[in-house]
This record gives C-alpha cells, sequence and structure tokens, in this order.
C-alpha cells in the first residue's frame, strides 16, 4: 500500500478542466459533422431515419479510413473522449486492435480482433435491447 | 437564427456527453472500452425509461452520434419490433435498426484493417 502510494505520487495528475474543453470541442464537432451529413442527405429528399442512417455509414467509413491513415490516432490524442465516445470512436477501436494483429492471419488474426471492442459493444448493447423488449411484454401481458 | 441555434444545441448536447466521458475516464479506473460498453447500455436504459427521446428531440445529431445513440436506436428497435411481431421483434428488433451502422464497421473495418499497417508509436 505504500509502494502504490509511493508510485502514484509520480504519476501526472490528468489535466481536469483543459481534459473536459478538450473533449467538450472534439465531440461537438464530430456530432455538427455528423449533423452537416445528414442535412446533406435531407436535401437530396431522403426521409429522417433514411438520412441518419447514411450519416452513421459515412461517419463509421471516414473513421476507419482515417485510423488506417494513422490520423484518428493523432485526433484521439487531441480530443480525449470527445474523440472515442463518438460512433467515430467505436469505428476506430473497431479497426485498429485488427491492424495490430495482422501477423497472426487475415482469418484468425485480423478476423478475430475485429471483434475486440466491437464484441462486448454489440453484445451488451443487443442483450440490454432484449431485456427492455422482454420487461416491456412482460408488464402488457400483466396490464 | 434558426438554424444557428439548431447548430448550437447539436454542439452543446454532443460535446456535454463527450465531457461526462472524459471526467469517468479521468476520475475512475474504467477504460475507454468499457466506457463505451457503458454508454451502450446507458443509451439503452434511458430510453426504456423515456428519457432519451427528449435528449435526441433536443439535440439531434448531437445525442445520436455519441455511443448512446446507438443504445438508443437497439432499444427503439426492439420496442418497436415488439408492436410490430411480439416477441419475434424484441429478438429481430436491435440487430434489423442498427444493421447499416454494425455491418458497417465491421466489414469495411476488416478491409481497411486489410490493406494498412499500424503506424509506429513514438
Amino acid at each position: 500500500m505504500k509502494f502504490q502510494k509511493y508510485a502514484n505520487s509520480f504519476k501526472d495528475r490528468p489535466k481536469y478542466v483543459s481534459n473536459c474543453i478538450k473533449a467538450f470541442v472534439a465531440g461537438g464537432i464530430i456530432c455538427l459533422i455528423g449533423h452537416f451529413i445528414k442535412d446533406g442527405f435531407l436535401s437530396i429528399g431522403m426521409n429522417q431515419e433514411t438520412a441518419g442512417t447514411w450519416a452513421t455509414v459515412v461517419l463509421v467509413c471516414t473513421a476507419q479510413l482515417l485510423t488506417g491513415f494513422g490520423v484518428y490516432d493523432i485526433l484521439g490524442k487531441l480530443g480525449g473522449a470527445g474523440c472515442s465516445v463518438p460512433i467515430t470512436g467505436f469505428a476506430n477501436s473497431v479497426v485498429a486492435p485488427a491492424m495490430e494483429y495482422k501477423r497472426e492471419g487475415p482469418v484468425l488474426g485480423v478476423g478475430s480482433k475485429i471483434f475486440s471492442l466491437a464484441g462486448p459493444v454489440i453484445l451488451l448493447g443487443l442483450a440490454t435491447s432484449w431485456a427492455v423488449g422482454l420487461i416491456k411484454w412482460v408488464l402488457q401481458i400483466i396490464f | 437564427m434558426d438554424a444557428l441555434m439548431e447548430l448550437l444545441k447539436v454542439f452543446v448536447t454532443g460535446g456535454l456527453i463527450c465531457v461526462i466521458g472524459q471526467i469517468l475516464l479521468d476520475t475512475t479506473n474504467l477504460t475507454a472500452p468499457r466506457i463505451l460498453v457503458i454508454y451502450v447500455v446507458a443509451g439503452g436504459l434511458l430510453t426504456a425509461l423515456g428519457w432519451y427521446q427528449p435528449i435526441v428531440d433536443f439535440g439531434g445529431s448531437g445525442a445520436t452520434v455519441p455511443l448512446t445513440g446507438f443504445g438508443y436506436t437497439l432499444v427503439k428497435g426492439a420496442l418497436e419490433g415488439l408492436k410490430k411481431e411480439g416477441i419475434l421483434g424484441v429478438i429481430t428488433g436491435g440487430l434489423k435498426s442498427s444493421a447499416a451502422g454494425i455491418s458497417v464497421a465491421l466489414v469495411f473495418g476488416y478491409i481497411i484493417a486489410l490493406i494498412f499497417n499500424p503506424k509506429a508509436k513514438d
């Protein structure tokens, strides 16, 4: 315990305020980009839902391309959670571990590492949607 | 002026959701992947309680682009499925509504991972 305290005294304390400002600005900008993309699709006559889905597709592809070129890592360092919490951060963390495991082969290396973050996120999200749906179903039967 | 106000709402909503993530990252031992999972589940639960829809109505893309929006889409899909097809709709609804995002993230991500090599870390 004593050692832990001693070791911690060498750790940099996070700069809470400036980190939050960075996250606020970065997250806000990414959401604005998403908004503009959606607006673009709306202006060519798509309905709200289709335009929103297309905006997600464009955001995911762009973030993954930027990850491939090594640009998203740099943005991530600037924006902190502002870059990792939006869907673009999810897209980034699907690709990043897969790239690292290339030497293990395209099937068991890249193919399985693609799921190292996507797996838990999709699974637990899906499980939540089941739980909510089931509870609503039971409530409908009772009342 | 209205258009500008709308942009401001998107920016502030998205920004604030990300600030919560940053605070979790800095003050707890949670790592980024865990925060993403928490965000999806939290978004889903807030949607179930009916609290996330007002945030989406207010902030638009500011609420749907962060990963809480992914949870929102999943739960909304399951509830719509329940209405249309009963319990089978609950099973399929979540993935149906989020199919585009998940499919693209996986398949396009796979292609990118095969083409590009990781950049050397400094």
